[in-house]
């Protein structure tokens, strides 16, 4: 028998993952809760059973769109909730496969890849009525590359820099509003004994943010979403300039990085062990909930004149209708219910790392990060979805991720590294 | 046991066709079936949704030339068994010819030894992390050293390695043991008094008796070689100088990126190295049968 055992493993697994498929897997991960009737004996709505395929699987996101659900009586919703990571990777099975009739996806690239391949119902009609609560940036990130909508915005958070504000008045630091200003205040930090920048890459993703942020400030937002699309190259100078800027900035970022996880660099920031630390508002997490308060944030600072600050990473999570939906009129009045600024506000209040991605939301029940959150974003023009949502799939997880921990590893070999990125380029992209 | 039937009854065929048609279906559609299908697969270009596109054997030409992680990840493999085969496996006998001399307290290294062989390899792999991790490691901690053991990629292989093999000696030990116990003691007290010293008697007597579990053992180590997976994947993913051909196999297909033409021809690929192990292996069998 254990002479067989390699071959059997090996084909069991490219069976299911190449041949069978896997959404016989993603529908066995389901744990079907069909939500209880409204209260109060008030009998269902005319629409029917609406299904929902939600990858909130951690506790409090669960909670919150159970709760948001609640809210919604003009038909019966049934949450299949899926683990986040299991439901992100078998996007495409489940798509094609039996999907439910509304689901949790991103903004952007993402979005607008499953609308392309037609597994997207069009929802224009949804958006003339809830469009005067959104500003045009969160219509456009919900617009395909076709003109029309697919995406209903719900929550976002935006990337900054944070830091603890007892720890800078103490030192006397103040928020940077240059490049140069940065890099000195970073050597301040160093010569006072924090480690400047906080700094994980073992997931592989945080990198991509440093480096959304530095190719935004030093080339632009328009040169960054084309970047992204495949349309420049990436050994452009301009690109170059981007990695050697960042180069110039790794010895103030904390060391050994890729043995790191962003929680542990996290607490780093809120042990004061480090000054700053460039990440999405969900770092407030690895805070205990009484020293949250003294956590505040600024933008990245200008580095070419010509765009200033003029935009940020905020990934936008929200819902779309599958194309195979089969109440379709039940999932439209469901994403309306879920476009309501009230609605999110349940989300907000339970989970203060995001803000409503609503205009009509109401701001004043928010923390003091949330409400500073809040007013980053509206002094943006331009907001980027993130590295791994504005571009494709297999760009970003098979290439991008072991580029940027080669050059995290070894940031002095920049020309091959990205030689090596536009080959790989030109292989996915064509 | 009359004389001989000529046809085969109604009764037997039912059980040619249930005995041998069910192990048939079983072999096709779980064996050959997958393995074609990858290897056509390997000829595509193909996201999961979209239209099939023939390609030929551009994702190999791809793989070999512009993707980087696919030759750390030949490397790795390489190493992997070699360090196994080499290392981890000669210590296992080593641990299993010690504690076969009756040691005081033999049973309690048997078990201290074979207990990680209990544990999962992912399992082993967060273990790793809380003794190799660089800020709240056990070793940085005790040793007073500032080594990214997990992060750098010129170490993290080895030091993983260190960690997979901790795993692997008790097994191999315990198969040795086993092995050792069956030795006739007749044979080395004949060795003894033809005058051969303990090393002798061991290398040219004892061992080639233990034939058979060496085959087991080596055939073992291979395919924890070329099956490590869950260690890596436990510890970063697989990736940054952990890559192995099991895990980009799995983050082409599996995963997101969903490139499954250029997946399969990773796997193609990892299913021609296991090949070439289990036709040198079936081979060697067949001769010592015949």
């Amino acid at each position: 028998m254990v002479q067989r055992l390699p071959i059997s493993r090996r084909n069991l697994l490219l069976g299911a993952a190449a041949t069978f498929g896997v959404p016989a897997v993603l529908a066995g991960c389901g744990s079907s809760e069909p939500t209880a009737a409204p209260p109060g004996g008030k009998s269902a709505g005319n629409l029917g059973t609406v299904t929902l395929g939600s990858n909130y699987s951690d506790e409090v996101p669960k909670k919150s769109l159970d709760s948001v659900i609640k809210g919604f009586t003009q038909g019966q919703v049934k949450i299949n909730t899926v683990d986040h990571n299991t439901f992100q990777e078998n996007i495409n099975r489940y798509l094609k496969g039996t999907p439910d009739d509304v689901f949790t996806w991103f903004a952007g690239y993402r979005m607008q890849f499953f609308a392309e391949q037609g597994l997207a119902t069009d929802i224009s009609d949804v958006w003339r009525e809830i469009g005067g609560d959104y500003t045009p940036a969160m219509k456009a990130a919900s617009t395909g590359s076709d003109g029309k909508q697919y995406f209903v915005p719900f929550t976002y958070y935006p990337w900054a820099v944070f830091y603890r504000k007892s720890v800078w008045q103490e030192k006397g630091y103040e928020v940077p509003k240059t490049l140069d200003e940065f890099t000195a205040l970073a050597k301040k930090m160093k010569t006072d004994g924090l480690i400047p920048i906080a700094f994980a890459d073992k997931d592989g993703w945080p990198a991509m943010g440093t480096f959304d942020i530095l190719n935004m400030r030093m080339n632009g937002y328009d040169f960054h979403i084309s970047l992204m699309g495949g349309k420049e190259s990436w050994t452009d100078p301009k690109v170059r300039q981007v990695f050697d800027t960042w180069r110039g900035l790794m010895e103030y970022h904390q060391p050994a990085a890729l043995g790191r996880t962003w929680e542990e660099a996290g607490q780093s920031l809120q042990q004061k062990k480090s000054g700053m630390y460039l990440l999405g508002m969900f770092v407030a997490q690895q805070f205990p909930e009484n020293e949250r308060d003294d956590i505040d944030f600024f933008t990245f600072p200008e580095i070419n004149p010509a765009y200033g600050t003029d935009s940020i990473d905020a990934p936008i999570d929200g819902y779309m209708i599958s194309a195979k939906a089969k109440n379709v009129d039940g999932a439209k009045a469901l994403l309306k219910h879920l476009a309501q600024g009230s609605s999110q506000n349940i989300a907000t209040k339970l989970d203060p790392g995001t803000l409503a991605a609503s205009s009509k939301a109401d701001t004043s029940g928010y923390s003091a990060l949330q409400k500073r959150g809040a007013e980053l974003v509206s002094k943006a023009t331009h907001i980027a979805q993130f590295l791994d949502r504005d571009t494709r799939p297999d760009f970003a997880s098979t290439v991008m991720i072991p580029s940027l921990q080669t050059f995290v590893g070894k940031p002095n070999e920049i020309d091959s590294l990205l030689a090596s990125i536009e080959k790989q380029k030109a292989n996915i992209f064509r | 046991m009359a004389a001989k039937t000529r046809r085969y009854s109604a009764r037997d065929v039912t059980i040619l066709v249930i005995g041998l048609g069910v192990a048939i279906i079983v072999n096709v559609g779980l064996i050959w079936g997958p393995t074609l299908a990858s290897i056509g697969l390997s000829g595509t270009s193909w996201n999961g949704i979209g239209p099939m596109e023939w390609v030929g054997g551009r994702n190999y030409v791809d793989l070999v030339n512009d993707y980087p992680p696919f030759w750390s990840a030949i490397r790795n493999n390489v190493l992997w068994l070699g360090f196994l085969g080499l290392v981890a496996t000669p210590f296992g006998l080593f641990c299993a010819v010690l504690l076969d001399r009756r040691l005081k307290l033999s049973r309690v290294y048997q078990s201290v030894l074979y207990t990680p062989v209990v544990l999962s390899l992912a399992v082993v792999g967060f273990i790793a992390q809380l003794v190799y991790s660089s800020d709240y490691g056990v070793l940085n901690a005790v040793t007073g050293l500032k080594v990214d053991w997990l992060g750098d990629r010129s170490i993290n292989i080895w030091v993983v390695m260190v960690a997979a093999a901790w795993r692997h000696v008790g097994y191999v030990m315990i198969i040795y043991l086993a092995g050792l116990k069956a030795v006739d003691p007749a044979l080395k007290e004949a060795a003894a008094i033809d005058g051969a010293n303990e090393a002798q008697a061991f290398f040219r007597v004892v061992f080639p008796t233990l034939r058979p579990v060496n085959v087991i053992v080596l055939v073992i180590t291979v395919i924890e070689a070329l099956r490590a997976f869950d260690i890596v994947y436990a510890i970063n993913k697989g990736r940054n100088g952990l890559e192995l051909l099991s895990v980009l196999v799995t983050e082409n297909i599996v995963g997101e990126a969903s490139r499954i033409g250029f997946g399969s021809a990773i796997a193609v690929i990892l299913l021609v190295i296991t090949l070439g192990f289990i036709v040198v292996y079936l081979s060697q069998l067949f001769k010592e049968d015949r």
